[in-house]
Protein backbone atom coordinates (compact mmCIF):
# COMPACT_ATOMS: atom_id res chain seq x y z
CA UNK A 1 0.00 0.00 0.00
CA UNK A 2 1.22 3.43 -1.04
CA UNK A 3 0.38 6.66 0.17
CA UNK A 4 0.22 8.74 -3.01
CA UNK A 5 -3.42 10.10 -2.16
CA UNK A 6 -3.30 9.65 1.47
CA UNK A 7 -6.12 11.74 3.02
CA UNK A 8 -7.47 12.65 -0.03
CA UNK A 9 -11.88 12.34 -0.82
CA UNK A 10 -12.31 10.80 -4.22
CA UNK A 11 -15.58 10.15 -5.85
CA UNK A 12 -15.28 7.47 -8.83
CA UNK A 13 -18.26 6.83 -10.70
CA UNK A 14 -19.36 3.88 -12.46
CA UNK A 15 -17.13 2.57 -9.96
CA UNK A 16 -19.10 -0.93 -9.27
CA UNK A 17 -17.30 -3.34 -11.85
CA UNK A 18 -14.13 -3.20 -14.30
CA UNK A 19 -12.07 0.10 -14.63
CA UNK A 20 -14.61 1.69 -12.46
CA UNK A 21 -13.88 -0.89 -9.38
CA UNK A 22 -9.87 -1.00 -10.44
CA UNK A 23 -9.70 2.70 -9.58
CA UNK A 24 -11.92 2.56 -6.77
CA UNK A 25 -9.25 0.04 -4.94
CA UNK A 26 -6.19 1.26 -6.27
CA UNK A 27 -7.26 4.50 -4.90
CA UNK A 28 -7.94 2.88 -1.90
CA UNK A 29 -4.97 1.59 -1.10
CA UNK A 30 -2.87 4.59 -1.70
CA UNK A 31 -4.62 6.03 0.91
CA UNK A 32 -7.76 8.40 -0.59
CA UNK A 33 -10.85 7.91 0.72
CA UNK A 34 -13.20 6.44 -2.16
CA UNK A 35 -16.77 6.77 -2.49
CA UNK A 36 -17.66 4.76 -5.29
CA UNK A 37 -20.96 4.98 -7.14
CA UNK A 38 -23.01 2.99 -9.13
CA UNK A 39 -26.73 3.36 -10.12
CA UNK A 40 -28.01 0.67 -7.90
CA UNK A 41 -29.97 -1.21 -10.19
CA UNK A 42 -27.13 -3.32 -11.13
CA UNK A 43 -25.18 -5.86 -9.53
CA UNK A 44 -21.23 -7.13 -10.57
CA UNK A 45 -20.91 -10.53 -12.29
CA UNK A 46 -17.88 -12.82 -11.70
CA UNK A 47 -16.93 -11.96 -15.37
CA UNK A 48 -17.76 -7.76 -15.54
CA UNK A 49 -21.24 -8.12 -16.98
CA UNK A 50 -24.41 -6.26 -15.16
CA UNK A 51 -27.81 -7.93 -14.40
CA UNK A 52 -31.35 -5.80 -13.14
CA UNK A 53 -31.17 -6.45 -8.96
CA UNK A 54 -32.24 -3.79 -6.89
CA UNK A 55 -30.89 -2.96 -5.12
CA UNK A 56 -27.53 -3.27 -6.02
CA UNK A 57 -24.81 -5.04 -4.34
CA UNK A 58 -21.90 -2.73 -2.64
CA UNK A 59 -19.15 -4.27 -3.96
CA UNK A 60 -16.71 -2.91 -0.87
CA UNK A 61 -17.45 -2.01 2.43
CA UNK A 62 -16.36 0.96 4.62
CA UNK A 63 -13.81 -0.69 6.77
CA UNK A 64 -12.07 -1.09 2.96
CA UNK A 65 -12.18 3.07 3.14
CA UNK A 66 -14.22 2.48 -0.11
CA UNK A 67 -17.96 3.73 0.56
CA UNK A 68 -20.67 2.58 -1.75
CA UNK A 69 -22.94 5.65 -3.10
CA UNK A 70 -25.76 4.73 -5.26
CA UNK A 71 -26.98 7.43 -7.86
CA UNK A 72 -27.43 8.20 -11.41
CA UNK A 73 -24.82 10.38 -12.67
CA UNK A 74 -26.83 11.91 -15.17
CA UNK A 75 -30.05 12.94 -12.70
CA UNK A 76 -29.40 16.35 -11.36
CA UNK A 77 -30.67 16.51 -8.26
CA UNK A 78 -29.78 12.62 -6.79
CA UNK A 79 -26.63 13.83 -8.10
CA UNK A 80 -26.20 17.25 -6.16
CA UNK A 81 -27.93 15.88 -3.13
CA UNK A 82 -24.73 12.73 -3.17
CA UNK A 83 -21.41 15.03 -3.58
CA UNK A 84 -23.33 18.04 -0.82
CA UNK A 85 -23.35 14.86 1.20
CA UNK A 86 -20.16 13.78 0.67
CA UNK A 87 -18.78 17.66 0.70
CA UNK A 88 -20.44 17.86 3.89
CA UNK A 89 -19.20 15.19 5.77
CA UNK A 90 -15.42 15.80 4.78
CA UNK A 91 -15.63 19.68 4.05
CA UNK A 92 -13.72 18.96 0.54
CA UNK A 93 -13.56 16.88 -2.58
CA UNK A 94 -9.95 16.36 -4.15
CA UNK A 95 -10.73 13.97 -7.01
CA UNK A 96 -13.32 13.44 -9.00
CA UNK A 97 -13.14 10.47 -11.91
CA UNK A 98 -15.80 10.32 -14.40
CA UNK A 99 -15.98 6.95 -14.87
CA UNK A 100 -19.25 5.66 -15.82
CA UNK A 101 -19.87 5.12 -19.18
CA UNK A 102 -21.92 2.51 -21.62
CA UNK A 103 -20.91 1.04 -24.97
CA UNK A 104 -23.16 -0.23 -27.91
CA UNK A 105 -21.31 -0.94 -30.75
CA UNK A 106 -23.04 -0.77 -34.12
CA UNK A 107 -22.45 -0.47 -37.85
CA UNK A 108 -23.62 2.56 -39.86
CA UNK A 109 -27.12 1.75 -40.79
CA UNK A 110 -27.91 -0.38 -37.79
CA UNK A 111 -27.00 2.77 -35.04
CA UNK A 112 -30.60 2.31 -32.78
CA UNK A 113 -31.13 6.07 -31.88
CA UNK A 114 -32.44 4.69 -28.48
CA UNK A 115 -29.01 3.47 -28.12
CA UNK A 116 -27.51 6.90 -29.31
CA UNK A 117 -29.62 8.73 -26.55
CA UNK A 118 -28.79 6.24 -23.80
CA UNK A 119 -24.61 6.81 -24.56
CA UNK A 120 -25.48 10.48 -24.91
CA UNK A 121 -27.26 10.42 -21.80
CA UNK A 122 -24.70 8.24 -19.54
CA UNK A 123 -21.44 9.29 -21.22
CA UNK A 124 -21.56 13.17 -21.97
CA UNK A 125 -24.53 14.52 -19.95
CA UNK A 126 -23.63 12.61 -17.06
CA UNK A 127 -20.38 13.46 -17.58
CA UNK A 128 -20.80 17.24 -17.68
CA UNK A 129 -22.99 16.95 -14.67
CA UNK A 130 -20.60 15.34 -12.72
CA UNK A 131 -17.89 17.77 -13.73
CA UNK A 132 -20.48 20.96 -12.88
CA UNK A 133 -21.73 19.55 -9.62
CA UNK A 134 -17.94 18.86 -8.40
CA UNK A 135 -15.77 21.68 -9.47
CA UNK A 136 -18.07 23.81 -8.04
CA UNK A 137 -17.74 22.34 -4.91
CA UNK A 138 -13.85 22.05 -5.19
CA UNK A 139 -14.04 25.96 -6.12
CA UNK A 140 -15.18 26.65 -2.40
CA UNK A 141 -11.89 25.45 -0.47
CA UNK A 142 -10.08 27.50 -3.04
CA UNK A 143 -7.80 24.25 -3.00
CA UNK A 144 -9.05 23.33 -6.33
CA UNK A 145 -8.93 19.38 -7.40
CA UNK A 146 -8.28 17.14 -9.88
CA UNK A 147 -11.40 15.65 -12.38
CA UNK A 148 -10.23 12.84 -14.43
CA UNK A 149 -12.66 11.93 -17.51
CA UNK A 150 -12.98 8.49 -19.17
CA UNK A 151 -12.76 9.00 -22.35
CA UNK A 152 -11.59 6.18 -25.31
CA UNK A 153 -9.17 5.83 -27.94
CA UNK A 154 -12.27 5.36 -29.97
CA UNK A 155 -12.99 9.10 -29.12
CA UNK A 156 -9.25 9.93 -30.82
CA UNK A 157 -8.78 7.84 -33.91
CA UNK A 158 -12.62 6.78 -34.45
CA UNK A 159 -13.05 3.19 -35.37
CA UNK A 160 -15.57 1.44 -37.69
CA UNK A 161 -18.82 -0.13 -36.01
CA UNK A 162 -17.90 2.82 -33.08
CA UNK A 163 -19.38 5.92 -34.83
CA UNK A 164 -22.11 6.94 -32.23
CA UNK A 165 -19.96 5.72 -29.12
CA UNK A 166 -17.06 7.11 -30.48
CA UNK A 167 -18.81 10.75 -30.61
CA UNK A 168 -19.83 10.44 -27.13
CA UNK A 169 -15.92 10.02 -26.28
CA UNK A 170 -15.19 12.32 -28.46
CA UNK A 171 -17.41 14.86 -26.84
CA UNK A 172 -15.33 13.77 -23.55
CA UNK A 173 -12.15 15.17 -24.88
CA UNK A 174 -13.71 18.40 -26.06
CA UNK A 175 -15.48 18.53 -22.45
CA UNK A 176 -11.98 18.22 -20.97
CA UNK A 177 -9.94 20.52 -22.93
CA UNK A 178 -13.11 23.19 -22.48
CA UNK A 179 -13.35 22.90 -18.73
CA UNK A 180 -9.47 22.38 -18.39
CA UNK A 181 -8.94 26.19 -19.47
CA UNK A 182 -12.12 27.56 -17.38
CA UNK A 183 -11.43 25.90 -14.23
CA UNK A 184 -7.60 26.35 -14.33
CA UNK A 185 -7.76 29.82 -12.29
CA UNK A 186 -9.86 28.02 -9.46
CA UNK A 187 -6.77 25.25 -9.49
CA UNK A 188 -9.15 22.43 -10.65
CA UNK A 189 -7.12 20.40 -12.89
CA UNK A 190 -9.09 18.77 -15.54
CA UNK A 191 -7.77 15.73 -17.98
CA UNK A 192 -8.80 12.40 -19.76
CA UNK A 193 -7.96 9.01 -19.55
CA UNK A 194 -8.13 7.01 -22.92
CA UNK A 195 -8.17 3.59 -22.46
CA UNK A 196 -7.74 1.17 -25.19
CA UNK A 197 -9.14 -2.38 -25.29
CA UNK A 198 -9.48 -3.15 -21.99
CA UNK A 199 -10.39 -6.48 -20.62
CA UNK A 200 -13.50 -5.13 -18.72
CA UNK A 201 -17.27 -5.26 -19.35
CA UNK A 202 -18.49 -5.09 -23.09
CA UNK A 203 -15.17 -7.16 -24.25
CA UNK A 204 -16.02 -10.50 -22.33
CA UNK A 205 -18.57 -10.32 -24.48
CA UNK A 206 -16.97 -9.73 -27.98
CA UNK A 207 -16.07 -12.81 -30.25
CA UNK A 208 -12.39 -14.16 -28.94
CA UNK A 209 -10.85 -14.17 -32.20
CA UNK A 210 -12.17 -10.83 -32.83
CA UNK A 211 -10.12 -9.91 -29.38
CA UNK A 212 -7.00 -11.42 -30.74
CA UNK A 213 -6.96 -9.61 -33.85
CA UNK A 214 -7.37 -6.45 -32.55
CA UNK A 215 -4.32 -7.06 -30.13
CA UNK A 216 -2.12 -7.52 -33.22
CA UNK A 217 -2.48 -3.65 -33.71
CA UNK A 218 -1.41 -3.05 -30.23
CA UNK A 219 2.53 -2.45 -29.89
CA UNK A 220 2.72 -3.58 -26.62
CA UNK A 221 1.40 -6.80 -27.73
CA UNK A 222 -1.30 -7.15 -25.11
CA UNK A 223 -5.06 -5.94 -23.82
CA UNK A 224 -4.86 -3.47 -20.91
CA UNK A 225 -5.97 -4.54 -18.19
CA UNK A 226 -8.42 -2.76 -15.80
CA UNK A 227 -5.36 -1.92 -13.47
CA UNK A 228 -3.43 -0.13 -16.27
CA UNK A 229 -6.12 2.21 -16.05
CA UNK A 230 -6.22 3.14 -12.74
CA UNK A 231 -2.64 3.50 -12.49
CA UNK A 232 -3.25 6.05 -15.39
CA UNK A 233 -5.66 7.73 -13.09
CA UNK A 234 -3.73 7.42 -9.97
CA UNK A 235 -1.00 9.55 -11.67
CA UNK A 236 -3.96 12.45 -12.70
CA UNK A 237 -5.54 12.24 -9.27
CA UNK A 238 -1.90 12.81 -7.34
CA UNK A 239 0.04 15.36 -6.83
CA UNK A 240 2.40 13.77 -9.52
CA UNK A 241 0.41 15.56 -12.33
CA UNK A 242 0.42 18.78 -10.10
CA UNK A 243 0.96 20.58 -13.22
CA UNK A 244 -1.04 18.61 -15.73
CA UNK A 245 -4.27 19.73 -17.07
CA UNK A 246 -5.93 20.10 -20.11
CA UNK A 247 -4.37 16.84 -21.00
CA UNK A 248 -5.70 13.20 -22.81
CA UNK A 249 -3.49 10.41 -21.75
CA UNK A 250 -3.82 7.39 -23.80
CA UNK A 251 -3.99 3.97 -22.51
CA UNK A 252 -3.71 1.81 -24.89
CA UNK A 253 -0.08 0.12 -24.99
CA UNK A 254 0.45 2.18 -28.14
CA UNK A 255 -2.45 1.10 -30.48
CA UNK A 256 -2.21 1.31 -34.00
CA UNK A 257 -5.95 2.09 -35.28
CA UNK B 1 -35.30 36.80 9.28
CA UNK B 2 -33.57 39.83 10.07
CA UNK B 3 -30.29 37.53 10.89
CA UNK B 4 -30.67 36.07 7.75
CA UNK B 5 -31.33 38.91 5.91
CA UNK B 6 -28.54 40.92 7.31
CA UNK B 7 -26.04 38.07 6.38
CA UNK B 8 -27.35 37.77 2.71
CA UNK B 9 -27.24 41.44 3.06
CA UNK B 10 -23.20 41.19 3.73
CA UNK B 11 -22.53 38.55 1.12
CA UNK B 12 -24.07 40.89 -1.09
CA UNK B 13 -21.99 43.68 -0.20
CA UNK B 14 -19.03 41.65 -0.02
CA UNK B 15 -19.22 39.93 -3.83
CA UNK B 16 -20.41 43.43 -5.79
CA UNK B 17 -18.03 45.85 -3.66
CA UNK B 18 -18.09 49.57 -2.84
CA UNK B 19 -18.01 50.34 -6.47
CA UNK B 20 -21.61 49.10 -6.85
CA UNK B 21 -23.22 50.89 -4.62
CA UNK B 22 -25.16 49.40 -1.13
CA UNK B 23 -27.09 46.28 -2.63
CA UNK B 24 -30.83 46.21 -2.02
CA UNK B 25 -33.78 44.62 -3.01
CA UNK B 26 -33.90 46.30 -6.71
CA UNK B 27 -31.13 44.82 -7.10
CA UNK B 28 -31.23 42.63 -10.78
CA UNK B 29 -29.04 40.59 -12.82
CA UNK B 30 -27.72 42.27 -15.80
CA UNK B 31 -27.14 45.47 -13.50
CA UNK B 32 -24.83 47.09 -11.58
CA UNK B 33 -22.23 44.89 -12.46
CA UNK B 34 -24.25 41.82 -12.04
CA UNK B 35 -22.84 39.46 -14.55
CA UNK B 36 -22.26 36.03 -14.93
CA UNK B 37 -18.86 35.97 -13.75
CA UNK B 38 -20.06 37.80 -10.68
CA UNK B 39 -23.13 35.91 -10.21
CA UNK B 40 -21.22 32.30 -9.79
CA UNK B 41 -19.05 34.24 -7.11
CA UNK B 42 -22.44 35.23 -5.61
CA UNK B 43 -23.64 31.99 -5.38
CA UNK B 44 -20.48 30.41 -3.93
CA UNK B 45 -20.62 32.91 -1.50
CA UNK B 46 -24.18 32.42 -0.74
CA UNK B 47 -23.73 28.64 -0.66
CA UNK B 48 -20.70 28.68 1.96
CA UNK B 49 -22.14 31.30 4.02
CA UNK B 50 -25.66 29.16 4.98
CA UNK B 51 -24.53 25.86 4.15
CA UNK B 52 -26.60 24.57 1.04
CA UNK B 53 -26.31 24.07 -2.73
CA UNK B 54 -28.24 25.35 -4.99
CA UNK B 55 -29.27 23.05 -7.50
CA UNK B 56 -28.85 24.58 -11.36
CA UNK B 57 -31.86 25.56 -12.40
CA UNK B 58 -31.77 27.92 -9.35
CA UNK B 59 -28.44 29.38 -10.24
CA UNK B 60 -30.31 30.20 -13.54
CA UNK B 61 -33.33 31.54 -12.26
CA UNK B 62 -31.61 33.48 -9.50
CA UNK B 63 -32.18 36.83 -11.12
CA UNK B 64 -32.94 39.36 -8.31
CA UNK B 65 -32.01 40.12 -4.90
CA UNK B 66 -35.61 39.66 -4.00
CA UNK B 67 -35.63 35.97 -5.62
CA UNK B 68 -32.90 34.89 -3.91
CA UNK B 69 -34.09 35.40 -0.60
CA UNK B 70 -37.29 33.49 -1.49
CA UNK B 71 -34.91 30.85 -2.40
CA UNK B 72 -32.94 30.44 0.71
CA UNK B 73 -36.83 29.79 2.49
CA UNK B 74 -36.56 26.72 -0.46
CA UNK B 75 -33.69 25.28 1.08
CA UNK B 76 -34.71 25.80 4.12
CA UNK B 77 -33.04 28.70 5.65
CA UNK B 78 -35.42 30.64 7.84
Amino acid sequence: MGSLLEGKICLVTGASRGIGKAIAELFAAEGAVVYANSRGGRKAGPDGSGEAGSPGEAAFTEEDRIRPVYFDCADEEAARRAVFSIYREHGRIDVLVNNAGIVYNEPIGMISMKHVEEMLRVNVYGTINMLQLTSRLMMRGRAGGSIINISSVTGIYGNPGQSAYSSTKGAVISLTKSAAKELGPMRIRVNAIAPGLTLAGEAYKTDPAKIKERIGNIRLGRAAEPEDIAKACLFLASDLSGFVSGQIIAADGCTVM
Amino acid sequence: MDEIRERYQKVFEDVFGPAAGTPHSEFVFGENGWDSVVHMSLITELEDEFGIMFDTDDILHYGSYQNGLRLLEKYEIR
